[in-house]
């Protein structure tokens, strides 16, 4: 089918989606979602037209004789909209249980399709106009997503949100400006062959604009600090997305501009964005293994995670600014294979998250506990999530990961000393990183999953609807399928994109459908889960020579001799990672506030309050001073506005005395 | 060759309660005591193989599976690492990243199973095992790195093969801070008490608490599995000498002879460090291991100023 056709489709899906829902019966509503998983399916089909070549222009539709609307998408863009399409069927399927009974559902389905909408048109858009207009609609429809209920947080969450995005955006438009002052062009593709009409100088402020702009949208550090509150607010089909491909859209701005139109690029962008990347993945992930709330800790790991992107893609530019593009397209594969993972296994782990809070009431690990066996298929499919995204073999985090490794190791092979110096430090922090990620999900899984129930809440748990199940088990399995084929996911997803952008093929050849190659390392991952599964068969069977038949007597966990051994008795969510907020404690800064009331002191204890903290170092240090001094600002400006007629006729009398000065001296 | 290549793992799957019991051997002859003989880990395994399990009824399916994934996960990172031929580990097989994460793999659950039982050993076995783990992680590819960079590639045949010198200033950091990591990871003094029976020192041992029958067989096995696994990368990285293919019959036998020689002094060298130090205190730990990381820093700068080779 052709490109054309299969986007009216899936567009016309999402849009009839959307309006229906407001108009449906609330009964019924939930199905409406069926509209959304069709137009991902065909939006799929044409993203993976896009991704093999097929041209897709439209004609400009022309809002005044200025601004025009220009939709086009070449093999990048089709990627990210293939990205977009798989978690928004699956997202989709699962809102058909989730959104069952919800309230105000006609309006929350509008904004949804709205919201995929938007993604889709920025990931299209040809122009400066059309993109500037589809990310404020996506910025915007967003924010209503996230105040969607109407608390407290959410409110203050979605103010956060709309100021840092358009902080982000005031850089992103700045950065077009100068595109367009300079190319005199706002369309892309026009824009590339005309870059040499733009100075150096230039050049490395439209980098570093990108940076922050579209680094916002992403959520690298220190730019952050939005997403923490934002993602949790909303409700979990909508986070999922957010974290799963809304931030994605930020990456694909910073690919589209700072690798692929500004080309030729000096080495310090690239060390800058493997610096920015590596702070964000640590200090990302570092945060993230101190939450409690399960979605905040899914927030942080988001972050962590474009870190990783990152790295890959200052990888890429320290390569390319050396000319070795084929190193280059490595680096590049990496960071766009992560960007499939991360949007599959995040999406995954919102999905699970959404579905633990609907069947226990809670958000909040220190209340849960003993899930597994009210949630099996709940607690199945985020342990598989959490075993991705810790990078572990045979799932498919680990084979981004491992491209990572190998394109920063590969730095060593540039001539420069900083390069050869960063590069593997950034390979250093990707290791801790994956530890640290270890730990944190670890501590998720086991606080939430096993053990006992440390509350009525857990105790109570219901599983979930067939279609959040559903959606859930489709996204565990494509974490296994992408992790055990690489090779397919790079022959036909990513080989095609990688080319169009760096116009080279990568470094050696794959190994054949099952495994992928790099200068004589190679990891083939289905030749690693045969072997576990040589060596489960072989357990199994030495096991059974040995002993015979398993014998299990069922017992009391060894509780030393005391009886009643309750749940208050287990590890909490804090004590997990109290030890790592000791050793951090540079970064964390932690405070506590200890409060004991004795009845016979210090023998007989009547209560302990606890409360210990840690100091969210960005917010505190950057944003509460920058936000400070702006008040203080607005405070001084404010004696401007004194109230008086008398005064204001002064002003404008002063204004128009200037002005008739300047223009008799200019 | 390639019949020998395939085979190899299986020196380290009989081998390796022998390798633990003659470091515990070693250990009591340097602590005045007489020891509890070099196959008794055989005995032990046997004996655990044959018993009844008793299992908590808190525990879930994870418990349960987990002493499975930690085997095959450590078995199937053994099959990939060249010990007496490099032969077979060229290709396919044998990425120091991969194997590294597989034993990552068995971590992750065995902490998980430490967790299952809902008791507090087997949380704060888990949550400092995961501690530990970090401390430890960045620290070891850190060291692996250097050795890749150095020889091109992560595969580890390639590194074992290639012509890096072992002698350089770089990679005896290198190698410094890999033996304070294999420490770490085989839970020996002064990182962790392999013998203790006090609930307040285990880190390793909290996790296997609940763990009794064949599980906590298969649990034992896979850790000194993990423990040879890691002396012979060690040695495979670090002193390749006897590694390199020789022809025949003759070359093999020198292979086996050379591979026999390097466990023993790893081994000699494990029971020595713990007979000479005492277990340190869970929070001077990033001291330690942070200052093996500082270590493995030191030695990737050496390489980079001091050129190639």
């Amino acid at each position: 089918m052709e490109i054309l056709t299969l986007v009216y489709i899936g567009c016309f899906s999402f849009f009839f989606g959307g309006t229906a829902s407001v108009f449906a019966n609330p009964k019924t509503r939930h199905n409406l979602y069926i509209f959304p998983v069709i137009g991902g399916i065909f939006m799929a089909a044409a993203g993976l037209q896009l991704i093999n070549g097929h041209e897709f222009v439209m004609l400009p539709y022309s809002l005044t004789p200025y601004l025009d609307l220009r939709f086009n998408a070449g093999p990048l863009a089709g990627l990210f909209i293939f990205a977009v399409s798989v978690l928004t069927s699956a997202v989709s399927v699962y809102t058909i249980g989730y959104a069952k009974g919800m309230q105000r559902g006609g309006f929350k389905g509008l904004f949804y399709n709205l919201f995929i909408l938007s993604m889709y048109a920025v990931l299209f858009s040809g122009n400066i106009f059309t993109f500037l207009v589809s990310w404020e609609t996506m910025s915007i429809v967003s924010y209503f997503l996230v105040t969607f209920d109407r608390t407290e947080s959410s409110t203050i969450a979605g103010l956060i949100y709309a100021l840092m995005t358009h902080i982000g955006t005031a850089f992103i438009i700045a950065l077009f400006f100068m595109l367009y002052k300079y190319t005199g062009t706002a369309d892309f593709d026009a824009m590339k062959g005309k870059m040499e009409l733009v100075p150096q100088e230039i050049k490395n402020i439209i980098f570093l604009f990108s940076l922050i702009g579209f680094g916002t949208k992403a959520g690298v550090m220190p730019l952050h600090t939005w997403l923490p509150r934002a993602h949790p607010a909303a409700p979990s089909n909508v986070s999922a997305l957010m974290s799963g491909v809304m931030i994605k859209t930020g990456i694909y701005g910073f690919i589209m501009i700072g690798l692929d139109t500004l080309g030729q690029c000096p080495e310090w962008w690239g060390i800058t964005v493997i610096v920015v990347g590596s702070v964000s993945a640590v200090v990302g992930i570092l945060y993230a293994i101190m939450e409690s709330d399960i979605k905040r800790m899914l927030a942080y790991s988001s972050i962590e995670n474009i870190g990783i992107i990152m790295l890959g893609l200052g990888a890429s530019l320290v390569f390319r600014s050396k000319g070795l593009n084929a190193l280059s397209s490595l680096a590049l594969l990496a960071a766009l294979y992560h960007v499939l993972n991360h949007s599959i296994f995040k999406g995954l782990l919102f999905l699970s998250a959404g579905s633990v809070l609907h069947g226990t009431q809670t958000k909040d690990m220190e209340k849960m506990g003993g899930l597994l066996k009210k949630m099996p298929y709940t607690g199945l499919f985020f342990l598989i999530g959490s075993v991705s995204i810790c990078a572990l073999p045979p799932f498919n985090g680990f084979v981004s990961e491992w491209l990572t490794y190998q394109s920063l190791l590969f730095g060593f092979e540039t001539s420069s000393t900083l390069a050869k110096i960063i590069t593997p430090l950034g390979g250093a922090a990707l290791a801790l990183t994956g530890a640290l990620a270890g730990a944190g999900f670890v501590k998720v899984f086991g606080i939430s999953f096993l053990g006992l129930p440390r509350s009525e809440h857990s105790a109570n748990a219901h599983e979930s609807s067939s279609p959040m199940i559903w959606a859930m088990g489709f996204l565990a399995v494509l974490c296994l399928l992408y992790g055990v084929f690489p090779g397919i996911v790079i022959d036909n997803l990513l080989s095609p994109v990688v080319l169009s952008v760096t116009g080279s093929q990568m470094v050696p050849a794959k190994a054949g459908m099952f495994g992928y190659a790099v200068n004589f390392a190679t990891y083939t991952p289905a030749l690693a889960l045969t072997l576990m599964l040589v060596a489960f068969v072989f357990a199994v069977m030495f096991l059974y020579g040995m002993g015979g038949r398993t014998k299990i007597v069922y017992g009391e966990s060894w509780d030393c001799g005391i009886p009643a051994l309750n749940s208050r008795m287990q590890y909490s969510a804090m004590a997990f990672t109290k030890a790592l907020r000791q050793i951090f404690k540079k970064i964390y800064l932690p405070r506590r506030e200890l409060a004991v009331s004795y009845i016979v002191k210090p023998f007989f204890v009547r209560s302990i309050r606890y409360k210990g903290e840690i100091t969210p170092f960005v917010e505190k240090h950057l944003f509460e001073p920058l936000t400070k001094s702006i008040h203080s600002l607005a405070e001084r400006m404010r004696e401007l506005q004194s109230g008086s007629l008398h005064v204001y006729l002064g002003y404008i009398l002063i204004t128009l005395m200037s002005l008739l000065i300047l223009l008799r001296c200019g | 060759m390639m019949a020998i290549g395939s085979l190899q793992f299986l020196i380290i799957l009989i081998f390796s309660p022998l390798v633990q019991g003659l470091i515990k051997t070693l250990k009591a002859k340097m602590q005045g005591r007489i020891g509890p003989g070099v196959l008794q880990p055989y005995y032990d395994l046997l004996r655990l193989f044959k018993k009844e399990m008793v299992v908590s009824n808190v525990t879930s399916w994870v418990f349960k599976a987990t002493p499975y994934i930690v085997f095959c996960s450590s078995l199937a990172a053994s099959m990939m690492v060249p010990i007496v031929t490099a032969g077979f580990s060229f290709g396919a097989f044998g990425d120091v990243i991969v194997i590294i994460y597989l034993l990552a793999l068995g971590r992750f659950f065995m902490a998980l199973g430490g967790l299952d039982a809902g008791t507090a050993f087997g949380g704060e076995g888990s949550s400092r095992e995961m501690t530990v783990a970090i401390l430890v992680e960045p620290m070891m590819m850190l060291a692996m790195f250097t050795a890749a960079i150095s020889a091109g590639s992560t595969n580890i045949a390639q590194i074992a093969v290639s012509d890096h010198a072992v002698y350089t200033p770089s990679h005896l950091l290198a190698l410094a801070a890999f033996v304070v990591a294999v420490v770490a990871e085989t839970a020996r003094v002064p990182v962790d008490n392999p013998d203790t029976h006090l609930e307040l020192t285990m880190i390793h041992e909290g996790m296997l608490l609940e763990y009794s029958g064949r599980y906590l067989g298969l649990m034992e096995w896979s850790y000194c599995i993990k423990q040879m696994l890691l002396f012979t990368i060690c040695a495979d990285i670090f002193f390749p000498f006897g590694l390199v293919a020789r022809e025949g019959l003759e070359g093999l036998g020198f292979s086996i002879a050379a591979y026999a020689i390097k466990m023993t002094i790893m081994a000699v060298l494990m029971a020595f460090v713990e007979s000479s130090r005492a277990k340190l205190r869970f929070f001077q730990l990033p001291g330690l291991l942070g200052g093996a990381f500082v270590l493995s820093v030191l030695s990737l700068l050496t390489y980079i100023m001091m050129g190639t080779k």
